[in-house]
């Protein structure tokens, strides 16, 4: 599992997931994403096309997460979910918590 | 001694709804041992149980839940103390049973994670995830062991 991270000239940081989201990598990504929102960063996208799948820790972090960013004015999406990711987010609900993109081209123009 | 993830897979002996073999884990209590351990029952029951999307994603997600369960709220990430992980499988049938050394808990109060109070919560949706992917889940008396069933006819 690795997280590539990369920005978007229009500023969004694009945080791609290939491998799993899960108790034992979720702080890294965790970390990622704050260290960016500490240097100024507030428009964020995680890219999941690359991934297999997310344990409930791995969506802890992503909940956590999008509170911090919203709390400082900015915005977390999530784009290119497969069908078993989709299913994980509708069953928790947490589809309603989150701007879910079908694709990060069609993510990065929702912002 | 550093703690290593140890497995065994054998025929099972006692053979019975189509349960034909048996794969035994010890998984220590460290959560980066957690995708290994998972990947390792996973690449076996590829190769023999019927549906393979069960095994890609509901047999994956749910045994990291119980794994990461077992670690953080059981073992209390206790190096000392170490995760079991039997697993019976066959072609129709898959049973994971997952137990820790701590005192168990009490499974039939949880909340619902999907109530909208509970949806901003971080935690709280691991057994909800469990009971969501697989067919049955069993506990027993303590609470310190689960058993999940999966099956396809």
């Amino acid at each position: 599992m690795t997280f590539s991270v990369r920005k978007e000239s229009n500023g969004v940081v694009v945080v791609a997931v290939d491998g799993q989201l899960i108790v034992g990598n979720r702080q890294e990504l965790k970390q990622r994403i704050l260290d960016a929102l500490e240097a100024g960063d507030r428009k964020f996208l995680v890219d999941f096309s690359r991934t297999g799948y997310i344990d409930s820790s791995g969506l802890g972090v992503l909940v956590s997460l999008s509170k911090k960013i919203r709390d400082q004015g900015g915005d977390l999406r999530l784009a290119g979910l497969n069908e078993d990711l989709k299913t994980l987010f509708e069953l928790t609900k947490l589809d309603t918590l989150f701007g879910i993109s079908d694709s990060p081209d069609e993510a990065l123009t929702a912002f | 001694m550093r703690p290593v993830l140890w497995a065994d897979v054998r025929a099972f002996e006692q053979a019975a709804e189509g349960l034909e073999a048996e794969l035994r884990l010890r998984v220590p209590s460290d959560v980066a041992f957690v995708e290994e351990a998972v990947e390792l029952v996973a690449r076996h029951l590829e190769a023999s149980f019927i549906d393979r999307k069960l095994v890609r994603f509901n047999l994956r997600v749910a045994l990291t839940e119980a794994l990461a369960n077992a670690i953080y709220y059981g073992n209390a990430q206790d190096e000392t103390k170490g995760v079991a992980v039997r697993v019976l499988f066959g072609r129709h049938a898959v049973h994971l049973e997952v137990t820790d050394e701590g005192g168990g808990f009490d499974y039939r109060f949880l909340p619902d994670p999907t109530l909208p109070e509970a949806r901003t919560l971080p935690t709280g949706r691991g057994l909800f995830l469990i009971r969501n992917l697989v067919d049955e889940v069993r506990f027993n008396s303590t609470g310190n062991s689960i058993c999940m069933i999966l099956r396809r006819d």
